[in-house]
């Protein structure tokens, strides 16, 4: 028994299946079209595995008119539309549901522009988000969000989610990163919201669509702004004997004004997971590890980690650790970026994104390991600590129904916590199915009333993304 | 009328929704001139909406009610050394104005500065708002923290709204580090176009450059300046100088400028004060690709008098020309061509009652914009035409 409802399936819609998947074949070549029952089940989940719903069809199409033609095909029949891009969702944002079709993105995957005069890069939504670093990289730019699922997500995902990653602490999360978009509203139609300038006129439109779940309409191209990277960068890795120390020094290092590339926290039941499985060097003997990157010339980095490291050292640091080579990079990163894979491996999870004041680091981490506790489970916490965004996974068993509503009790409670202190449900992945019914414990009835009516200026009847973020009771306009 | 709290803002709203009567919000009245004129019988002033509501350095986050000065914002923000990363443009040159501008005003209009090329907009900034929609309900959106993708982003959308969509009762902005230390190199006598060129290398590289300016000859001095400001630790700045300076070479020789001299340029260039003078003249502000920006100057220099000047790399135009019929606003927009956006800055009553000041939107995405209007404020009574026809 799954414990987040979802909608009933429209058994009029159910019915109608054979019709609207040969509406669907007049429009798209075979190829473009999954609808064998075995194929669609590829499609039921994302990263939130425990939830699965096996979809009407699925569309892949190739272009943004063909998209296009799909949307306004599916508005006229009253036929809901879950959007996917590479189905990495942590949240649940691209679980499915049986009366809807999924449109994936996958096969619009190209670079369409670069341009470094102007520092920006034109990109079909399907491409990946290392794909965009990858084709500017030898020329030493990059595009600075970079979500732990780089290798695999979708630019489409990232800017559904508004999704951030261990750098964003300097260079900002995905909407601080989007100049413009190409998108098709439910009906169809295909609109261009800012461009290859800064500030879109009017509204700010692209602030409202990224970070909207697939709700607003679907992204089918972006321009994105690429930076030069730096002339070298170096991770350092502090352990200390406690979490709490760990914490504190992350508050010490920003309240001294330094605000490195990124600050990421490890537990040590994340660090000894990690460790395992990427062989990054961690150390073991540690309670909490800290990854602090600098950047700049060499004698740029040598200033700023000295004032770290003193900072470390006043809050007992037991060791300091820098990264001597481009591998060593590599791996103290690698190790970070799969924690969430090498967490898999040991347990199944669910994993959090709650956001806290970065001042009540060591109160929430006592907090959480308290909670998790008082369920009877573990928790393995990896997070990005310079902004204050804390990911712990709760690790349970996902064939034991009755662990996995442990698990998730466990986190429903974390994120109260997160917002009782001042903080938020969601800091990167979106809200999907896996937090909407804790929505009204962050806002007022009045708050999402708001945000529905605003929804509804672009998808009245709502077909988009239906199940997701807001809870299903008390939907504005009525379902 | 003078709310001193959010619930008595939500009771003017409600009362002049009842009443059917529109109102127009009043902050500091410095950037009255910026938009379309709001006819209005009620005039909401935020006056009575001050004072800092939290502030931790550490956290780097502050919150103030929306009538807060910006200057007390600003100074409470120095003496912790730290900033408002965005550079809010003052307005009270262009516009002659006098008062104070208010933290409010900077969060509806979405007021940057020079620095916007590197450290973002005051939309990147603004993590927190509550408000008073147009239905007279009290409304959160965003909070304190440094990231947040809860739920829909009202914050981003009431940010550059220019009050259309609510009254803005409280802001939280994400602060950063004040730069310890700050250098600005000058090239001299370049074209626009090698000026922007210069620009572009810069921004290109490692080395962080926060401003991006070319001024051309005649405006600021005699011969043509392209500056680019470097800020940082004083070791960091210096080094990033010199890599700079051999980096430039081959665009002219790059000098640094004295430390007084550069302070000054910045404000004005913030503050656009180059075209602020003579008075009666029109002023656009054109967001653009910055390579594309000094031909849609030479296209639309051929066609009309112009003088203007480029900061954001070349990306934002600053651009002063007679008044005329309609402050020349078909010329410009032909020039852009839908590859940007223009904003008509400052114009004498008429035109601003008659023009589009802000670039007119397609078909769907205006109406889109018509649909979020109603959907914060149904009966339109909020600063209402402060954007668009009815918007």
């Amino acid at each position: 028994m799954s414990a987040i409802p979802f909608p009933k399936p429209d058994p009029k819609i159910l019915a109608r299946r054979g019709e609207i998947v040969a509406g669907l074949a007049a429009l798209l070549p075979g190829e473009c079209l999954v609808t064998s029952e075995d194929e669609r089940r590829a499609f039921e989940t994302d990263a939130l595995t425990a939830y699965r719903r096996v979809p009407l069809a699925v569309v892949l199409p190739r272009s943004t008119q063909e998209l296009a033609s799909v949307m306004k095909f599916l508005h006229k029949e009253g036929v809901k539309v879950v959007a996917r891009g590479a189905g990495t969702s942590l949240a649940g944002g691209a679980i499915p549901q049986e009366d809807a079709v999924v449109i994936g993105v996958g096969k619009m995957n190209r670079i369409l522009d670069v341009d470094y005069p102007n520092r920006i890069i034109r990109v079909e939504a399907g491409v990946t988000n290392l794909a965009i670093t990858d084709a500017v990289a030898a020329d030493g730019f990059f595009y600075a969000p970079d979500p732990s699922s780089q290798l695999a997500c979708t630019i489409a995902g990232n800017i559904g989610m508004n999704s951030g990653g261990a750098h964003c602490l300097k260079y900002g999360v995905t909407v601080n990163n989007v100049l413009g978009l190409k998108m098709v509203l439910v009906d169809g139609t295909i609109v261009e919201i800012g461009g290859e300038f800064l500030d879109s006129p009017g509204l700010d439109l692209l602030g409202l669509v990224v970070g909207s779940e697939g709700q607003l309409g679907i992204v089918t191209e972006a321009t994105l702004r690429i930076l030069r990277a730096a002339e070298d960068a170096r991770p350092v890795l502090f352990g200390f004997p406690t979490s709490e120390q760990a914490g504190a020094c992350v508050a010490s290092i920003i309240a001294a004004g330094i605000i490195p590339v990124a600050i990421e926290f490890m537990d040590k039941p994340a660090i000894e997971i990690c460790e395992a499985f990427s062989r990054a060097g961690y150390p073991l003997d540690v309670g909490a590890l800290l990854i602090v990157e600098v950047e700049g010339s060499p004698a740029e980095i040598e200033e700023e980690l000295a004032r770290i490291v003193a900072i470390a050292k006043g809050h007992g640091v037991s060791t300091i650790r820098e990264s001597k080579s481009a591998m060593e990079t590599a791996a103290i990163w690698k190790g970070r970026k799969s924690a969430f894979g090498a967490t898999g491996r040991v347990a199944d999870y669910i994993c959090m994104d709650g956001v806290i004041p970065t001042g009540e680091l060591p109160n929430v981490l006592h907090r959480v390991s308290e909670i998790v506790a008082a369920h009877g489970l573990r928790v393995a916490n990896v997070f990005h600590a310079g902004d204050g965004n804390l990911h712990p996974l709760v690790l349970y068993d996902i064939n034991d129904p009755l662990e996995q509503a442990k698990a998730e009790a466990a986190g429903a409670e974390i994120l109260k916590l997160c917002v009782e202190v001042g903080g938020c449900l969601t800091g990167e992945h979106g809200v999907g199915i896996e937090k909407r019914d804790l929505m009204p414990v962050q806002f007022s009835p009045a708050d999402l009333a708001q945000q529905m009516r605003v929804r509804a200026v672009f998808d009245p009847a709502w077909l988009l993304n239906p199940a997701k973020v807001f809870p299903l009771e008390g939907r504005t306009p009525a379902q | 009328m003078i709310p001193v709290d959010e619930t008595e803002v939500a009771d003017v709203v409600a009362g002049a929704r009842a009443a059917r009567r529109p109102i127009a919000i009043v902050g500091g009245g410095t950037r009255a001139g910026l938009g379309r004129p709001v006819e209005a019988q009620i005039r909401l002033e935020t006056r009575g909406l001050t004072g800092i509501t939290l502030y931790e350095p550490s956290e780097l986050v502050i919150s103030a009610r929306a009538g807060t000065a910006l200057s007390e914002i600003e100074a409470v923000l120095a003496a912790k050394r730290q900033c408002l990363a965005f550079e809010p443009m003052d307005h009270r040159p262009l516009y002659g104005t006098r008062g104070e501008p208010t933290i409010g005003a900077v969060a509806a209009c979405n007021i940057s500065g020079p620095r916007r090329i590197q450290a973002g907009a005051a939309r990147d900034f603004l993590i927190g708002l509550r408000f008073v929609n147009g239905r007279g309900e009290i409304i959160k959106s965003g909070g304190r923290v440094m990231k947040n993708v809860t739920g829909l982003d009202l914050v981003r959308l009431q940010c550059g709204a220019h009050g259309t969509l609510g009254v803005l009762t409280e802001a939280s902005f994400k602060v950063l580090p004040a730069p310890k230390s700050s250098a600005t190199l000058a090239l001299h006598g370049l074209s626009d176009d090698a000026g922007v060129a210069a620009l572009s290398a810069a921004l290109g590289s490692p080395f962080h450059v926060s401003g991006a300016t070319h001024l051309p000859a005649g405006i600021g001095a005699d011969e043509a300046l392209t500056l680019l400001r470097l800020e940082g630790t004083e070791h960091s700045v210096r080094h990033r100088r010199d890599a700079l300076i051999d980096l430039l070479a081959p665009n002219g020789g790059a000098e640094e400028l004295p430390a007084e001299r550069a302070a000054a340029l910045w404000r004005a260039i913030r503050d656009a004060l180059f075209v602020a003078e003579p008075r009666e003249t029109a002023i656009w502000r054109l967001s653009v690709a910055p390579t594309s920006a000094p031909k849609i100057v030479a296209a639309l220099a051929d066609r009309i008098d112009i003088r203007h000047f480029y900061d954001w790399g070349g990306g934002l135009v600053w651009l002063a020309v007679a008044p005329g019929e309609d402050a020349q606003a078909g010329s410009i927009r032909a020039a852009i061509a839908g590859s940007g956006h223009a904003t008509l800055v400052r114009a004498p009553q008429a035109i601003r009652a008659e023009a589009d000041i802000f670039e007119p939107l397609s078909v769907p995405l205006m109406k889109l914009t018509a649909g979020i209007k109603t959907s914060f404020d149904p009966d339109r009574i909020i600063n209402p035409g402060r954007m668009y026809t009815g918007i």
